[in-house]
C-alpha cells in the first residue's frame, strides 16, 4: 500500500468538532476519597436569607438594643414574609419613623428596648404602629 | 380560561414611600430626568389635580406649598423594588410575562380548578403588600385586553379591595360601556380620532363592529382587539423575552448647549451608552440615527429640531463604527446661534450578533471584525467606566440637573435606611 504524506496535523486544521483529550489523568487504583462528598462552599446569603425578594437590609444607629448583641451600625436583616410574635425583634414605624426593637404582646403589648437605660414604648391610642418586618440576624463588623 | 394583570399602583411614588414612613398620606410626585416633567404621582397628588407629563416648572410653588414632596427620579432603586414583585409573582405562577417595569400578566389557566380566582388576586395583593411595601391592582379577565379593562374597573369604580374578576358577561359589558375607545389597549390617539370619526366612541361600541369590516377599514392588530373585547383569546403569554426592536438613549440637558464643541463629546457619551447596550442584547445594528432640538418650552429663542440617519451596509456593533456613524449625523444637523436642549442617538434594523452577512461592496463606514476588544472594555467597564473613547466627555456623561434623588436604598451599603 502506499501513503502519501499530506502534511502535518495541527490543531487549526483539525475539524471544528474534536474529542478532547482528558484532562486529568485516570489512576488505577481508588478515586479520590472526596469526590463524592464535594460541596459549594459556605454562602452567607444563602445562610442569611430566606426569601430575597422580602428582605432588606437596614442600619441600626443607637445603643437601645446592645442587650440582644445589636450594636451602633449594625447591618440588620429584616424579612417582611416572617410574621413576627411575642419576643421577635421587629422593625415597626411609630410616629412616622422606622425603630429597631423586640415586641412584646403581653402583658400589655409594647416595644421593648433591650438597655435598661432606655423606657418601653407603650401604643397610645391615636398612635400608629406598623410592624414592617422581623429582624433575623444583626451583622456587628468590628 | 383567565388571565391576570397585575398593575403597582403609582408605582414610582409607591416605591418612595417604602423606606420613608413619614410620607405616608403625603402627596408624593416623581420628575422624569432632569426634572423636567411629572412622571408619577401619588393618588393624594393626582387628587390635587396635578396632570401626568405636566412640565415641574409649571406646578413647582402650588404643590410645594401644599407641602407635597418631590423626588428626581431613581431607576436603579425602582428597579430592584420592581424585581421583587416580578420575583414573588413568579412564585405563584408558572407563566408569567413581565409587561414593563410596574405591570405584568400572569396566565392562571395553570391554577386548579374551581379555585375562587378573586380571593387568590386578594391573596398575591396582600402578600406583595406585605413583602414589599407596594400597592398593586390586579384585574382578572378572559383576556389580556380585558384584564386591562377590568385594571380600568376597579379605578372607576374605586374598589376597595383593587381586585377585580371580570368574568360574566353582564359585568364585562357594563365595564366596556364605560371605557372610553381610547382607553382601550393598542389605542392611540390618531386611531382614536378615527374611530370618533366613524361613530366608535366606547369600547362597547368597538365590540359590537364586525371583526372582519375592522380589518378591512383599520388594521389586523384591530381586528384582534375586538375579538379580545368580544372575548375570545387572541393573545397569549409572551415568556420568552423578545429582542429589543429599537435602542434609544436620550437626555435633556440640564443647562442649554449652544456649541459644537460641548455638544459632540455628549453625544459621543450617548453613543458609547447605546453601543453597549446594543452588545448586551447580543444583537447588531445597520442603522445609527442622531437628533438634536431646542427646548419648546423657551418661546422666545429661536426653535431648530432635527434628525439624521445614517446606514451601515454591514451590520456591527463595535463602538467605533457607531462613534464615527453618530458623529456624521450630528455634523450637518447641528446649527450655531441655537441652544439646545436635548440630544440622543437612536439605533435600528436589528440582527442577530451571530448572523454574518457579506457585502458584494465594501462598507465604506467598514465595520470592525474584533468583538474581542468590545468585550474587554465591556468587562472593564462593567461596575465603573474606567476606559474612554477620545470623544467622550469624562467629566459629565450628560449635563444633567437632577438634586432630589432619595437614597438607593437597596443596591448601595452606604445608603441603607437608618432604623433607631
Amino acid at each position: 500500500m502506499k501513503v502519501d504524506y499530506i502534511g502535518k496535523i495541527s490543531e487549526e486544521n483539525l475539524p471544528a468538532i474534536f474529542v478532547p483529550y482528558f484532562l486529568e489523568s485516570v489512576h488505577a487504583g481508588f478515586p479520590s476519597p472526596a469526590s463524592d462528598y464535594i460541596e459549594s462552599p459556605i454562602d452567607l446569603n444563602k445562610h442569611l436569607i430566606k426569601n430575597g425578594a422580602a428582605t432588606f437590609l437596614v442600619r441600626a444607629q443607637g445603643q437601645s438594643m446592645v442587650g440582644s448583641g445589636i450594636t451602633d451600625q449594625a447591618v440588620l436583616i429584616v424579612d417582611r414574609s416572617i410574621k413576627p410574635s411575642h419576643n421577635s425583634i421587629v422593625v415597626a414605624t411609630i410616629d412616622g419613623e422606622f425603630v429597631c426593637k423586640r415586641l412584646k404582646l403581653k402583658p400589655r403589648m409594647c416595644l421593648m428596648p433591650e438597655n435598661p437605660e432606655y423606657p418601653p414604648i407603650f401604643i397610645n391610642s391615636g398612635q400608629e404602629l406598623e410592624i414592617v418586618g422581623t429582624v433575623t440576624a444583626a451583622i456587628n463588623k468590628f | 380560561m383567565a388571565f391576570a394583570l397585575v398593575d403597582c399602583e403609582s408605582f414610582y411614588a409607591s416605591c418612595e414611600r417604602i423606606f420613608r414612613p413619614d410620607l405616608k398620606n403625603v402627596p408624593i410626585v416623581v420628575l422624569s430626568n432632569n426634572d423636567g416633567c411629572v412622571i408619577a404621582r401619588s393618588t393624594e397628588a393626582k387628587k390635587m389635580g396635578i396632570a401626568m407629563g405636566v412640565p415641574w416648572f409649571k406646578v413647582r410653588e402650588s404643590f410645594l406649598k401644599q407641602n407635597g414632596k418631590v423626588f428626581s427620579s431613581n431607576f436603579t432603586f425602582y428597579g430592584d423594588i420592581s424585581a421583587r414583585v416580578m420575583n414573588i409573582l413568579e412564585g405563584f405562577v408558572p407563566r408569567v410575562e413581565i409587561y414593563s417595569i410596574d405591570e405584568a400578566f400572569l396566565d392562571l389557566d395553570t391554577l386548579k380548578q374551581n379555585y375562587n380566582l378573586y380571593d387568590f388576586g386578594c391573596h398575591i395583593r396582600s402578600l406583595v403588600r406585605q413583602w414589599t411595601g407596594i400597592p398593586v391592582r390586579i384585574g382578572i379577565a378572559p383576556n389580556k385586553t380585558l384584564s386591562k379593562i377590568a385594571i380600568n374597573e376597579i379605578k372607576r369604580k374605586n374598589i376597595p379591595t383593587s381586585v377585580i374578576d371580570l368574568s360574566n358577561e353582564k359585568q364585562i359589558k357594563i365595564a366596556l360601556q364605560h371605557t372610553p375607545v381610547g382607553k382601550v389597549w393598542g389605542v392611540g390617539r390618531r386611531l382614536n380620532d378615527h374611530l370618533n370619526n366613524a361613530g366608535i366612541n366606547t369600547a362597547l361600541d368597538l365590540a359590537n363592529v364586525n371583526p372582519q369590516n375592522i380589518r378591512k377599514k383599520f388594521s389586523v392588530v384591530l381586528e384582534r382587539t375586538v375579538r379580545e373585547l368580544r372575548g375570545e383569546r387572541c393573545l397569549n403569554i409572551e415568556d420568552d423575552i423578545s429582542s429589543k426592536k429599537q435602542i434609544v438613549v436620550s437626555r435633556s440637558f440640564g443647562e442649554r448647549v449652544s456649541n459644537l464643541e460641548t455638544l459632540k463629546p455628549i453625544v459621543s457619551n450617548f453613543a458609547v451608552r447605546a453601543a453597549e447596550k446594543l452588545r448586551s442584547e447580543r444583537q447588531k445594528c445597520s442603522q445609527v440615527s442622531v437628533f438634536v432640538r431646542t427646548s419648546p418650552f423657551n418661546k422666545n429663542k429661536p426653535q431648530h429640531s432635527d434628525l439624521r440617519t445614517i446606514g451601515l451596509i454591514t451590520p456591527t456593533n463595535d463602538t467605533r463604527d457607531i462613534l464615527t456613524a453618530a458623529k456624521k449625523g450630528l455634523l450637518p444637523i447641528f446649527r450655531s446661534g441655537y441652544d439646545y436642549a436635548k440630544a440622543g442617538i437612536i439605533l435600528n434594523k436589528f440582527t442577530n450578533e451571530h448572523v454574518k452577512q457579506h457585502s458584494l461592496f465594501k462598507d465604506p463606514n467598514d465595520p470592525k471584525q474584533n468583538t474581542k476588544l468590545m468585550k474587554y472594555l465591556d468587562q472593564m467597564n462593567s461596575y465603573e467606566t474606567q476606559i474612554y473613547y477620545a470623544s467622550q466627555n469624562t467629566k459629565k456623561w450628560s449635563p444633567m440637573r437632577q438634586n432630589m434623588t432619595s437614597p438607593k436604598y437597596t443596591t448601595n451599603w452606604y445608603d441603607l435606611p437608618k432604623v433607631n
